[in-house]
C-alpha cells in the first residue's frame, strides 16, 4: 500500500507521526509515554522536554506516578508505550552521563557494608567487571562523602548511621558516577536540617557545574526556594515549565484537587483486559 | 560400646588426614565444599534466596532418579556420578524455573510457590525412585543415598570433583563479589548503572546449583541447603562487612564439612550430612548467643548498660537540680545498689543518710542537667523539622548525645538566637 | 460372603486409602489459612522438624505408643515455631533463612538420633520418615463375611495410625469451624484482628498447633513431604479457582480427596510409592488448575484477551465506516482492511461483521446496516466523548487524546451528558 492510495480513512496510527520529535538539546526528552504498573496504566501519555543546566522539581499527590517517571525514564520498569532520549540518544548510549538516586526505603540498611563501600558501587561501571576497587576509585568516592559532609563515617556499618546521614551516602554514590544528569527520588524524605542544607547545596553546586538535577520532591513550601523547574503530575503532567510560571495556585488546585475519577477507572478498566480477567 | 572407635591415636589420624587414602579424599573433598558453601550462601543470604535453594535441592531427586532410568534404559551405567549431576541440575534449574513460572502466571505469592515446588518435585522424585527400585533389580539400591548423603559410599574420584567443583565455585563467587554485592544490595540502582541484574542472578543461582549437586553424594539433597543457610546465617553475628562475612562463613562451613566428614569416618552410624549440619548449627547457636558485634548476649549487656547509664543520669541530675534549686526539680528513685555504684565512681557522698554530689558529681550533673535543656529546646524551636525525631524521647536522648551531635544543636540553637548558658536559655 | 475382589481391597487398600484421605483433609483444610497468611513454609518446617520430636520420645520412653510419639512430635513442633520467632526477632535473621536454619538443624537431629536407634534394631527408619509407610497398613484380619463390620471386634482391628487420622480431621475441622470468623481476620489483617479484640498473635500460635498436630498424625502414615504437599497444594489450588474464603477451603477440600484417592489409584496401577504419586498428583491437578482455570487460568486469560481483541477489531472497522458515513465518503472491504493494518483478526472481523448483517456490500462498497450504524454511532460516541473529557479534565492537549480515547473506547463507558462536540469540534453522536 502506497502512500497516493491511502484511502480517506481515518487511521489510528495518524496522530502519533503528527508529534513533535524529540528534542536534541534536551538532557531528557519524554515522548508519548504511558507506564503502567502490573499492567494498570499510573502514567498517561507523557511529554515532557527537560532544560539542560536546571534544578528540576516533580511534584504531585501519593499515587501521582512521580517516582514511576524517573523508573521509566531509567528503564527500570517497562514502558506501556512511547519513548525516551537523552541529548537526541538512547538510555543506553547515554547511560554513563546518567545518576541516580533511589528512595532510602528501597534497600535494607542493616546490609553489611560501609558507607564507602556503598559510595564505590557509583563507581562499578567505570570500574568494569570482576575487577577490584583500586585505590584512585577509593580516592574519589571519599572526595564524594566529603562533598556530602561525610568523611567522617566512612568506614561507619550503613546501619549506624542516620536517616539523613544515609541519604547523603546515596547522594555521595550518584556523586561518583560524574554524571551530567541526576534523577533522584525524594532525596528530602524525612531528613535533618543539616542534611537538608547539605543536599542542596550539592544540587546548586551540581547546577553551575551545568548539571541538570531532576528531583522527586514532596514538600511544596521549599519548591520556589530550591528549584527553577517544577513538573506538576497527577497520572499525566497537569503543567510544567519556570517556578515563576507554573506554580501557582491555580494549577496546584488541578494537582491535588482529588484524582480524575474517570481516569483511574479506566486505568482499573486497562488493567483488566490486559489482564484477560 | 562398639560405637567408638578403637584407639585416641586412630582419632588422631583421622583428624590430622593421616587415615587412609580414601578417607583423607572425603574430608577434604567435604571441607572445601563446606568452604564454598559458605562463599556462596553468603550471597544466597543478603539475596533473600535461601529457601528458593531449600526448593532447588528438593528438586534434584527426579533428576537423579531420572538420569538413572535413562541411562540404564539406553544400556550404559546409571551409577556415573557425572551424569548423576548433571540430572540433578537439570531438575532443580527447573525446579527454580517453576517458581517463576507459578509467581508470573498465578496469583499464587513465592512461599506457597516454593513450597509446591519443594514437595511436588520431590514427590515425583520419590515416584521415579520407587520404579528404579522395582525396575532395576539391585542396581538402583545406592540411589536413596542421594537424599540423606554417605561420605562412606564415595570413592576418591567423587571427592576431587567435589573438591575441584568448590574451588572453582568459591574463586567464580570471590571474583564477582562486587557485582553480587551491588545486585543483593540495590537492584534497582545496579540495573540504572546498566549491570544486566538477571544474568548476574543466573550466575548466583548456578554457583548455588554447583555446590547442591556436588553435595549430594557426602551431605544429600535434604541438609544441603543447610550447609548453604546457615554458616553466613552465623557469621552475619560477627561481622558488618561484607568481606569479613564471606571469609567467616567460608571459615564455619569448611569447619563444618570437616567436622562431619571426619566423625562420620570415625564413628560408624554417624551420617556425614547430619553430623555436617548439627556441627554448623552449634556454631550457629553459639554465634548467637555470644559475638561480640550482633550477638544476643553481647546486646543485652548493652542494652542493660545503657539503661544503668541513664538511671545513675537521672540521680545525677535530680541531685543537681535539688542542690542548684531549680524549679519543678525531684528526688531521685533509685535503689541502693545503684547510690552505691555512683557512690564509688566519687560521684556522691552518702553521710548521715543524706545524698550530696562531690565536685565531680556536680560537674556531671550540670552536664546532663544542660544536655536535656539543650535537647527541649532543640525541639521547642525546631518544631517544624524535628518530628523526624519524636521517636527519640527526651528522656532517653540526652544521654546518648555525643559530643558532636552536643556541638551541633548548640549551632542549631544559636543560628535561631538561642544561647544555653548553665541549662536556663538566655 | 465378600467377593474375593473386594475382599483384597479391603486387605490390601482400604486402610491406606483412609489414612490419604485424613491426612490430605487435615493438612489440606488448615493449608488454607497458611497460603493465605504467606506462611506456606511454616508447614515445610513444622513437617520436618517434627522427626527429633518422634525419635527422641522413642528413644526416651523405648515405648512406640501413640500418646507418646504424639506429644514428643507436637513438643519439637512447637519449639520449631519458637526458636523461628526467637531466631527471627533476638537474631535479627532473615525470616527465611530463620526458618532454614531451624528446620535443617532438627531434621539433622532427628537422621542423627534415628541413626543411632537403628543400631538397636528400631523398625523406623529415615526413607519411611519422607515417603511414610502407607503400603505396610494391612488389614491382616480383613473380614470375609459382611455382617462383620458390625461386630465390636472391628474397633481393634483398625491400626491406631488411622484412628488417630481421623480424630485429628474432625479437630481441624471443628476448629476451622468455630474460629473461622477469627481465622479469617487475623489472617488477613492482624492489625484490625487486634484492634476488634481477637489476639491474633493467639491465632497464630492455634493455627501453628493445629498444623503440627496434622503434621504429626500424617507423618507416620504419609511421610513429611506429602504433609508439606498436602499443606501447600489443595489450598493453592483452591486459590486459583475461587475469591472468596469459604468456597476455597471447600474445593480445597475436594481437592484433597481427588489428591488422595486419585494419587493412590495412580501409585497401586503403576506400582510405585503412593505418598509421591499423591505429591506428584497434587502438582498435576496445580498445572491443570492454573492452566485451565475458568476465572484465573491461563487459557482464560488468554480467551479473554482474544475476545477483546476480537473486539476492538469489529469495532474499529465500524468506527471508521461511521467515520466515512459523516462525510459521505465510501471504501471497500480491502482498502478498510489494509488501513486498519492487513491483520488477521481484522479480516476475520470484517467476516463477521458483514455475517451478521452489521455492514452490507453496495457493490464493491461497505455500507453499515441500521444496526451497524447505531454500533458504530455508540463507539464514536465514547472515542468523542474521551477525548474531550481527557482535554477538559485531565489536561491533555488536543493533539494528543486520540491514541488514548482509541484504546479506551473499547473498554470503557465516559458517559458523559452535555457533551456536543469533541476537542477537534466534530459531533457526538447522541445515545
Amino acid at each position: 500500500m502506497s502512500s497516493t492510495t491511502r484511502p480517506a480513512v481515518y487511521s489510528p496510527r495518524s496522530t502519533l507521526d503528527a508529534r513533535p520529535e524529540h528534542s536534541a538539546d534536551s538532557p531528557v526528552s519524554i515522548h508519548a509515554m504511558t507506564v503502567a504498573y502490573a499492567r494498570k496504566p499510573v502514567l498517561w501519555d507523557v511529554d515532557y522536554d527537560a532544560p539542560s543546566n536546571a534544578l528540576i522539581a516533580i511534584v504531585g499527590p501519593n499515587g501521582a506516578g512521580k517516582s514511576t517517571l524517573i523508573k521509566a525514564c531509567l528503564g527500570l520498569i517497562p514502558r506501556a508505550a512511547g519513548t525516551v532520549e537523552f541529548w537526541g540518544q538512547s538510555y543506553k548510549h547515554a547511560r554513563s552521563r546518567i545518576g541516580y538516586v533511589p528512595q532510602r526505603e528501597s534497600v535494607d540498611w542493616d546490609f553489611p557494608v560501609s558507607a564507602l563501600d556503598v559510595v564505590c558501587m557509583g563507581r562499578y561501571r567505570k570500574i568494569g567487571w570482576c575487577r577490584p576497587v583500586s585505590k584512585s576509585h577509593k580516592l574519589a568516592a571519599m572526595e564524594a562523602l566529603d562533598r556530602v559532609g561525610m568523611a567522617d563515617f566512612a568506614k561507619r556499618q550503613i546501619s549506624q548511621l542516620s536517616g539523613g546521614q544515609q541519604q547523603r551516602v546515596f547522594l555521595a554514590r550518584a556523586l561518583t558516577q560524574e554524571a551530567e544528569l541526576y534523577f533522584m527520588d525524594e532525596p528530602f524524605a524525612g531528613v535533618d536540617a543539616a542534611t537538608e542544607r547539605a543536599i542542596i547545596d550539592v544540587l546548586r553546586e551540581l547546577r553551575s557545574n551545568g548539571k541538570t538535577v531532576i528531583v522527586v520532591h514532596h514538600d511544596l513550601q521549599t519548591v520556589p526556594e530550591y528549584f527553577d523547574h517544577v513538573l506538576l503530575l497527577n497520572m499525566r503532567i497537569v503543567a510544567s515549565g519556570p517556578v515563576s510560571e507554573v506554580f501557582t495556585a491555580d494549577n496546584l488546585q488541578k494537582t491535588y484537587g482529588g484524582r480524575l475519577t474517570l481516569l483511574a477507572e479506566a486505568a482499573e478498566a486497562v488493567a483488566r483486559a490486559a489482564k484477560g480477567s | 560400646m562398639n560405637d567408638l572407635p578403637i584407639n585416641f591415636e586412630e582419632i588422631l589420624e583421622t583428624l590430622a588426614l593421616q587415615g587412609g587414602f580414601n578417607t583423607n579424599a572425603v574430608i577434604l573433598g567435604t571441607t572445601l565444599l563446606g568452604i564454598a558453601a559458605g562463599v556462596i550462601g553468603s550471597f544466597a543470604l543478603l539475596r533473600k534466596r535461601s529457601l528458593t535453594a531449600d526448593a532447588l535441592s528438593h528438586a534434584t531427586l527426579p533428576g537423579i532418579a531420572g538420569a538413572f532410568l535413562i541411562a540404564t534404559s539406553m544400556g550404559y551405567s546409571g551409577r556415573s556420578m557425572p551424569l548423576l549431576m548433571l540430572g540433578a541440575a537439570i531438575t532443580g534449574i527447573l525446579g527454580v524455573a517453576c517458581i517463576h513460572l507459578i509467581l508470573h502466571h498465578s496469583r499464587l505469592k513465592e512461599d506457597a510457590a516454593i513450597g509446591i515446588v519443594l514437595s511436588v518435585f520431590f514427590g515425583i522424585g520419590i515416584v521415579l525412585l520407587s520404579l528404579v527400585q522395582t525396575s532395576s533389580s539391585g542396581s538402583g539400591a545406592g540411589l536413596n543415598h542421594y537424599i540423606y548423603g554417605q561420605t562412606a559410599a564415595m570413592t576418591r574420584s567423587d571427592a576431587a570433583i567435589m573438591g575441584t567443583i568448590g574451588i572453582v565455585a568459591s574463586i567464580i563467587a570471590l571474583v564477582m563479589l562486587k557485582e553480587f554485592m551491588v545486585v543483593c544490595f540495590n537492584e534497582t540502582f545496579a540495573r540504572s548503572t546498566g549491570l544486566p541484574v538477571w544474568l548476574i542472578d543466573s550466575i548466583m543461582l548456578g554457583l548455588v546449583v554447583l555446590i547442591t549437586v556436588s553435595g549430594l553424594q557426602a551431605v544429600g539433597l535434604i541438609l544441603i541447603v543447610a550447609m548453604i543457610i546457615i554458616p553466613p546465617a552465623a557469621a552475619r553475628f560477627w561481622t558488618d562487612r561484607l568481606w569479613k562475612l564471606v571469609l567467616i562463613s567460608a571459615l564455619i562451613g569448611g569447619l563444618s564439612g570437616y567436622a562431619g566428614a571426619s566423625i562420620s569416618a570415625l564413628f560408624p552410624r554417624k551420617p556425614a550430612g547430619a553430623v555436617i549440619v548439627l556441627v554448623a548449627g552449634s556454631i550457629f547457636a553459639i554465634s548467637m548467643l555470644f559475638a561480640p558485634t550482633r550477638g544476643v548476649l553481647a546486646d543485652t549487656i548493652r542494652r542493660l548498660r545503657l539503661k544503668l547509664l541513664i538511671a545513675r543520669d537521672h540521680v545525677l541530675e535530680s541531685l543537681y537540680e535539688i542542690e542548684s534549686d531549680i524549679e519543678g526539680a525531684r528526688h531521685p528513685n533509685a535503689s541502693i545498689m545503684l547510690i552505691k555504684l555512683i557512690a564509688m565512681r566519687g560521684w556522691i557522698t552518702t553521710s548521715n543518710n543524706t545524698l550530696a554530689l562531690t565536685e565531680a558529681g556536680r560537674i556531671q550533673g550540670q552536664r546532663i542537667h544542660r544536655n536535656h535543656k539543650l535537647w527541649e529546646q532543640y525541639l521547642v524551636s525546631y518544631a517544624d523539622i524535628a518530628p523526624t525525631h519524636v521517636d527519640w524521647s527526651v528522656d532517653q536522648v540526652e544521654h546518648v548525645l555525643t559530643d558532636e551531635l552536643i556541638a551541633e544543636l548548640e549551632e542549631a540553637l544559636r543560628v535561631r538566637g538561642i544561647t544555653i548558658e548553665n541549662g536556663d536559655p538566655a | 460372603m465378600i467377593p474375593d475382589l473386594i475382599q483384597t481391597f479391603l486387605t490390601l487398600d482400604l486402610f491406606p486409602i483412609l489414612a490419604a484421605i485424613f491426612a490430605a483433609l487435615s493438612c489440606g483444610l488448615l493449608g488454607n489459612f497458611l497460603v493465605l497468611r504467606k506462611q506456606s513454609l511454616m508447614g515445610d518446617a513444622i513437617s520436618h522438624a517434627v522427626l527429633p520430636g518422634l525419635v527422641g520420645a522413642f528413644l526416651i520412653t523405648q515405648s512406640r505408643s501413640p500418646g507418646i510419639m504424639f506429644a514428643g512430635a507436637a513438643i519439637s513442633a512447637l519449639i520449631t515455631v519458637v526458636l523461628v520467632e526467637v531466631i527471627k526477632r533476638l537474631g535479627k535473621v532473615e525470616p527465611g533463612a530463620a526458618m532454614g536454619v531451624v528446620f535443617s538443624v532438627l531434621f539433622a537431629l532427628g537422621v542423627f538420633m534415628l541413626e543411632n536407634a537403628s543400631a538397636r534394631s528400631v523398625d523406623l527408619d529415615a526413607d519411611c520418615v519422607l515417603h511414610g509407610n502407607l503400603q505396610t497398613l494391612f488389614w491382616t484380619t480383613s473380614p470375609t463375611e459382611w455382617n462383620h463390620f458390625l461386630s465390636a471386634s472391628i474397633k481393634d482391628e483398625v491400626p491406631r495410625q488411622l484412628w488417630t487420622l481421623l480424630g485429628t480431621t474432625l479437630a481441624v475441622i471443628i476448629f476451622i469451624t468455630v474460629f473461622f470468623k477469627e481465622l479469617r481476620i487475623a489472617s488477613f489483617d492482624a492489625g484490625i484482628a487486634t484492634v476488634q479484640g481477637i489476639n491474633a498473635g493467639f491465632m497464630h500460635m492455634a493455627l501453628m498447633t493445629f498444623v503440627a498436630i496434622a503434621a504429626v498424625a500424617s507423618f507416620e502414615a504419609v511421610g513429611s513431604i506429602l504433609v508439606i504437599a498436602m499443606l501447600i497444594c489443595p489450598a493453592a489450588t483452591a486459590r486459583l479457582l475461587t475469591d472468596r474464603l469459604i468456597t476455597q477451603i471447600l474445593v480445597s477440600a475436594v481437592i484433597a480427596l481427588l489428591t488422595a484417592i486419585g494419587g493412590y489409584a495412580l501409585a497401586s496401577w503403576m506400582g510405585v510409592n503412593a505418598a509421591g504419586m499423591m505429591a506428584s498428583t497434587a502438582g498435576a491437578i496445580l498445572v491443570v488448575v492454573m492452566i485451565g482455570s475458568p476465572s484465573h487460568g491461563i487459557i482464560a486469560k488468554a480467551r479473554n484477551q482474544r475476545k477483546l481483541g476480537n473486539l476492538v477489531a469489529l469495532e474499529d472497522i465500524l468506527g471508521s465506516l461511521y467515520r466515512l458515513a459523516e462525510t459521505d465518503e465510501h471504501t471497500t472491504r480491502d482498502r478498510l482492511i489494509a488501513t486498519l493494518g492487513f491483520t488477521n483478526r481484522t479480516t476475520k472481523a470484517m467476516d463477521r461483521a458483514l455475517a451478521d448483517n452489521l455492514v452490507k456490500l453496495v457493490g464493491t462498497h461497505l455500507q453499515l446496516t441500521q444496526s451497524g450504524l447505531a454500533h458504530g454511532a455508540a463507539i464514536i460516541r465514547k472515542h468523542r466523548q474521551w477525548e474531550g473529557y481527557l482535554v477538559d479534565e485531565a489536561g491533555f492537549s488536543p493533539d494528543h487524546v486520540h491514541d488514548t480515547a482509541e484504546k479506551l473506547e473499547h473498554l470503557i463507558d465516559p458517559d458523559l451528558p452535555n457533551q456536543h462536540t469533541d476537542p477537534h469540534g466534530k459531533p457526538i453522536p447522541p445515545k
